[in-house]
């Protein structure tokens, strides 16, 4: 009976080394995906924190007299709101001398005119009354607000001189000074003044470009993909379509602006920075992801079914319409998902067709001048104002919860067509 | 006006849908399709010669409402402007038409104003007239056609079968217009700089260009340093994506706990969906200043927008991509491989490193080359690193620019379409298209070869 | 519109000729792949033939030739020509759908659709606008259902989906499916392979039952059934017929010396 050698010293070593490598190999994984996800998360944790001063806005309470000698009942529109504005502010301080009245109003927004404009507009009945409006501070004085204000630093290096300082100061002593929520971050178009420019106008140009874009999308994607696997799924033309929409899928965005840009604005005479064109360079950008999405779809439907259509005299339509698609719904869905991410979160080639102009109206039309949530965001990221970087931040958190709402619905109704089968 | 008309007759053809419904509907079961085919292809038939009807006048009236004009006007009025007056003319009847007032204008160009007004009033008539005689022309007609005999099932079907082919068409177009445009703005580019210019040249300046003497040959357009500064970025990209992909890949395949694959491939896949604003924004809020602020730590020079901090951002996001793919191919792998190795007492390690990666090579190879191309291709990060002045220069702590930069920066101002710089994004589109249709052609390739393979 | 109507020529041609449908010259591809080599079959009208052969030989392509299913395959050929009631249904211009509401077909794997039991049944009906009322298709349904023997299993749960049907009652239900639209002609692929004794004697007596109202042709690889069930036989190897007539004959004297192998249990 033979035994066993002895345990070899440098095989003991061998493999404890060989055990080490697998050790190492499982940590190191372990490490970048904790890693990625970490570094994901410090980024979105910059971004939230980057975003919170968008949220909340200073606003100062300004008492405005809405005198009929300057705003007449009759014609309300063509009212001399400066003016009232001038007086409103100059009041803040009445015992200041007049030469200061102009240093009052910059405390105010510039955007103030308009906002009491709108606001008598709305309600006539206030003229010849006294109006408490709530008016945002401008960019500087929020920041003071905020203490973002070295008021220790040399007067030469900061905005506000100390006289600015101690006006505003005052006010905040008289209780005028308030914090609120940003509404207007949702519902204002955008302006050249960061206290008082939103989101309105790109949430409705995106809306457009993305409902025109779908509208497109969708309809010429399931039926080039109906095309190629139900009804000509040897053929010639079907292989070229197959291999033209797998390298469509690869085409670098910014490409389609260029596309874009040649054929529907210079050859078509579209109008550049419009959802329409927009949308449709979109439509174009995403289709290949729907055929694709679409086609494994239908792919992974069982031929038995098509079969069993088949044999009780059902046509191909008839087959395809009752029985294919409705069994593929969950799949084209999931590929509409991917579509409206792509569509929604897509800037470059946007840039190409003005889709980053400063258009500070929200679009009735979708032939109107308009921006798109990405394009908002690089548009307020580029600018040198504070106050615009912090907008530029809450504005991706809408963009990200906008995806996240969109992306839940057509969960929520993949989930309810896989239930119906 | 048009849309009102394309709005009455899709009215008109639904009407015709109900009534070629009820045509049918006492043929019983001796007709060859049901009655609602024959509604379908009653409705076809009137809904589709109304609308070519209108678009083609639609389409047709302006021009020859035009030819018209300026036949009507009186010998010599028009060329006594001099060159370019034909539109001017034109311009200003049209003005006139539609109603705005226009001082000092000839009695003849504000009668013909006057005529064009009272002609495309009668243009409205006759189109209105014309598809309502359409309409019922061809409803009267295809009415006679309803039989029991009539295969309406099979004819709806080939006309639905047009449609198909029709919206398959648009994919092939796209690319169509996509080459053309490409192409037609590329020759007409190298007409001002030559390709080999273009293609070596290493002073990238457009601006310098846009003062008219300097427009050719002064080597402004050399967009070698801006491919460089591409690849550069593209390269750390794939040195942060590949390395970290690949590990991740390995690790929720092979070593993860179920639990934790769970949420992990979820949460990459998210990050596969985050836009790219959103990294961008990211890179320039938080991750190029960190490495500014680590350069300064080391004592190193660090440009505030580094092509470093652009490549790691860029590789960031493509690493969902690399890690996803890297993913399925491992996962292809066949399970009795797997096996054969582990029996033979390899380690786990082993078995990955000798036997997976080698086998899911082509896979894994495919998802880089794709991850490649999206780098490239990626204009949005690298919008950080904005800079005009492009430099032949590997350091990746300096400034750098990108192919995908230049053309969003020389598109950004509204600059005639005949511009140089206009015509130097679409040169630098072209090299793009052909360098990521390329790699993905490659990689599309490996992709499908690995995925036979593994049917085999 | 000169395109000649099945349902039309079916009304114009002789009363219940002894043939149904006469297949001659048949040849079938897949691909390179020849599955069927000139393949020569009358159908008796009204009675069971039955297509016995060893795995592979093409009984399945044949029978699929009969409904031209053969043509969603692709890269699948055929040629010869196939008449049924004296009317070929080879032509480009034959309308399949038409052809395919005619001659139906029960498949080997039970195929519900994954719908209701009611929609399962009511599906070709309802397409072929048999039915003018819901009352009306409620009765097509449960005299199909009743003609496969399945209604007193299922008449409570009309609404629940066909997939959570047992094996046999999934067949049965796929059998109710191809003759609710009413058709002349019944192609079965292996009935009863994927089904238990029980539930194959149940496919059995039903398809002895269908004989008097359809022509029946069943794919079998089981000798006993063929010899159960059918009154006419056609033995099929590597593409070709073989051999042909009367069960009775073919079980007892069968002409070819390869059928008697094959019967015998020598092959397959
Ligand atoms: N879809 C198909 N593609 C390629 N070859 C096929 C296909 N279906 C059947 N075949 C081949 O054709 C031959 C006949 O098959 P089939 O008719 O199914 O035989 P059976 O039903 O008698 O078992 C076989 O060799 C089979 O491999
Ligand atoms: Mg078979």
């Amino acid at each position: 009976m033979t035994s066993l050698p002895p345990p070899d010293v440098r095989r003991d070593a061998r493999r404890r080394r060989r055990r080490a490598v697998d050790v190492w190999l499982r940590r190191l994984g372990a490490g970048a995906v904790v890693f990625a996800l970490g570094l994901a998360g410090l980024m979105l944790t910059a971004i939230i924190v980057a975003s919170l001063p968008a949220l909340t806005q200073t606003t100062v309470r300004v008492d405005f007299e809405i005198d009929p000698t300057l705003v007449s009942a009759t014609d309300p529109a063509a009212g001399d709101f400066r003016a009232i504005v001038a007086r409103g502010a100059a009041a803040l301080f009445p015992d200041a001398p007049p030469a200061e009245a102009s240093a009052a109003q910059r405390i105010l927004t510039p955007a103030a005119t308009r906002i009491l404009r709108q606001e008598v507009l709305r309600n006539p009945d206030l003229i010849g009354r006294r109006l408490a409006l709530a008016v945002p501070a401008a960019g500087p004085y929020d920041q003071l607000a905020r203490d973002h204000v070295d008021r220790q630093a040399p007067e030469t290096r900061r905005q506000l001189d100390d006289a600015d300082i101690a006006r505003f100061d005052r006010l905040t002593a008289d209780g005028r000074v308030a914090r609120s929520l940003n509404f207007g971050l949702l519902f204002n178009g955008d302006s050249r003044f960061p206290e008082v420019a939103g989101l309105a106008g790109a949430i409705t140009g995106s809306a457009m470009a993305l409902a025109i874009c779908l509208a497109i999308c969708l309809p010429i994607g399931i039926a080039t993909a109906i095309l190629m696997v139900e009804f000509a799924p040897r053929n010639r033309l079907t292989v070229v379509i197959e291999a033209n929409v797998n390298n469509l899928a690869a085409v670098p965005p910014i490409l389609y602006g260029l596309l874009g840009l040649a054929v529907f604005i210079t050859c078509f005479g579209l109008p550049r920075s419009s959802p329409l064109v927009a949308g449709m360079v979109l439509a174009l950008m995403t289709l290949p992801t729907v055929v694709i999405a679409t086609s494994l779809a239908l792919r992974r439907v069982p031929m038995a079914i098509r079969e069993a259509g088949f044999a009780v005299g059902a046509s191909r339509y008839q087959v395809v319409l009752h029985h294919v698609l409705p069994l593929a719904l969950p799949g084209i869905l999931t590929g509409a998902i991917a579509a409206i991410s792509q569509a929604l979160g897509e800037a470059a080639p946007l840039l190409l067709i003005g889709m980053n102009a400063f258009v500070t109206s929200v679009p009735h039309g979708v032939t109107e001048a308009a921006t798109t949530l990405p394009t908002q965001i690089l548009l307020w990221s580029e600018s040198p104002q504070p106050g615009f970087v912090a907008r530029a931040a809450a504005a991706i958190l809408v963009l990200l919860a906008s995806l996240v709402a969109l992306n839940g619905i057509a969960v929520l109704l993949r989930h309810r067509a896989e239930r119906r089968r | 006006m048009p849309g009102s008309l394309i709005l009455s007759t899709l009215l008109f053809a639904a009407a015709a849908f109900f009534l070629g419904r009820a045509a049918a509907r006492p043929f019983g079961t001796g007709a060859r399709s049901r009655p609602v085919y024959h509604g379908a292809l009653l409705a076809l038939w009137v809904a589709l010669p109304g609308l070519a009807v209108t678009v083609a006048w639609a389409l047709a009236q302006p021009a020859l409402l035009d030819r018209l004009l300026l036949a009507g006007l009186p010998a010599g009025s028009v060329d006594a402007i001099g060159t370019g007056g034909r539109a001017l003319v034109l311009a200003q009847i049209h003005a006139l038409a539609e109603g705005r007032a226009l001082p000092h204008l000839d009695a003849v160009i504000v009668e013909a104003g006057a005529r064009l007004s009272r002609w495309r009033e009668i243009g409205r008539l006759a189109l209105f007239a014309t598809v309502a005689a359409t309409l019922l022309v061809s409803f009267l007609v295809a009415r006679t056609r309803i039989t029991p005999r009539l295969h309406a099932r099979a004819a709806v079907e080939r006309a639905l079968t047009v449609g198909l082919v029709v919206c398959a068409s648009v994919a092939l177009l796209t690319t169509v217009a996509l080459l053309v445009a490409l192409l037609r703005e590329t020759v007409e580019f190298f007409r001002l700089v030559p390709p080999a210019e273009f293609l070596f040249g290493t002073n990238w300046d457009p601006q310098v260009a846009f003062r008219s003497d300097q427009i050719a040959g002064t080597g402004a357009f050399g967009a070698a340093s801006v491919f460089a500064g591409t690849l550069l970025v593209a390269a750390i990209a794939m040195a942060v994506a590949v390395p970290l992909g690949l590990l991740i890949a390995i690790h929720l395949v092979e070593y993860a706990r179920p639990g934790t694959r769970a949420w992990a491939k979820p949460a990459l896949e998210i990050l596969a969906g985050v836009p790219t604003v959103a990294y961008f924004f990211a890179a320039l809020l938080a991750v190029a200043p960190a490495i500014q602020h680590a350069g300064r730590a080391l004592g190193l020079v660090v440009s505030p927008n580094s092509a470093l901090a652009v490549g790691l951002v860029t590789g960031i996001m493509i690493l969902p991509l690399v890690s996803s793919l890297a993913d399925d191919a491992l996962r292809a792998v066949p399970q009795d491989l797997r096996q054969a190795s582990l029996a033979v007492g390899a380690t786990r390690a082993e078995t990955v490193l000798h036997v997976l990666l080698p086998a899911a090579m082509p896979g894994i190879l495919g998802g880089v080359l794709l991850a490649l191309s999206r780098a490239v291709g990626e204009t949005m990060i690298v919008l950080m690193a904005a800079g005009l002045v492009a430099t032949i220069s590997l350091d990746p702590l300096g400034t750098t620019t990108t192919v995908t930069v230049q053309i969003a920066t020389l598109l950004a101002v509204d600059a005639p379409f005949d511009d140089p710089r206009t015509l130097a994004a679409y040169a630098l589109g072209l090299t793009l298209f052909v360098v990521t249709f390329g790699l993905n052609l490659l990689a599309l390739r490996l992709v499908r070869r690995a995925s036979r393979t593994d049917a085999s | 519109m000169a395109r000649p109507s099945l349902l039309l020529a079916a009304s114009t041609a002789e009363p219940s000729p002894p043939t149904k449908i006469s297949a001659q010259g048949i040849s079938a591809w897949y691909g390179p792949i020849r599955a069927l080599e000139n393949v020569c079959l009358e159908i008796p009208s009204n009675r069971v033939t039955a297509l016995i052969g060893p795995s592979g030989c093409g009984k399945t392509t044949f029978l699929r030739c009969l409904n031209r299913l053969n043509d969603t395959i692709p890269g699948a050929r055929v040629t010869g020509t196939i008449r049924l009631d004296g009317v070929d249904i080879m032509g480009q211009y034959i309308d399949v759908a038409e052809l395919r509401t005619r001659v139906g077909m029960v498949f080997q794997k039970p195929n519900p659709f994954p719908k209701s039991v009611f929609e399962n049944v009511a599906y070709g009906p309802r397409i072929h606008g048999l039915a003018h009322s819901r009352a009306e298709l409620s009765v097509i349904v449960e005299s199909a259902l009743r003609h496969a023997g399945l209604w007193d299993e299922v008449k409570d749960r009309l609404a629940s989906p066909g997939t959570a049907l047992s094996g046999g009652q999934q067949q049965r239900l796929c059998i109710a499916r191809a003759i609710a639209t009413q058709p002349e002609v019944l192609l079965m692929d292996e009935p009863a392979a994927a089904l238990d004794p029980i539930a194959t004697s149940l496919i059995e007596a039903l398809i002895d039952d269908l004989r008097e109202s359809y022509t029946i042709v069943v794919v079998t690889h089981s000798m006993q059934q063929a010899a159960r069930i059918s009154q006419h036989t056609a033995f099929l190897d590597h593409g070709r017929l073989v051999e042909v007539g009367e069960t009775t004959e073919i079980f007892s004297t069968p002409r070819e010396k390869q059928t008697e192998d094959y019967i015998t249990g020598k092959i397959g």
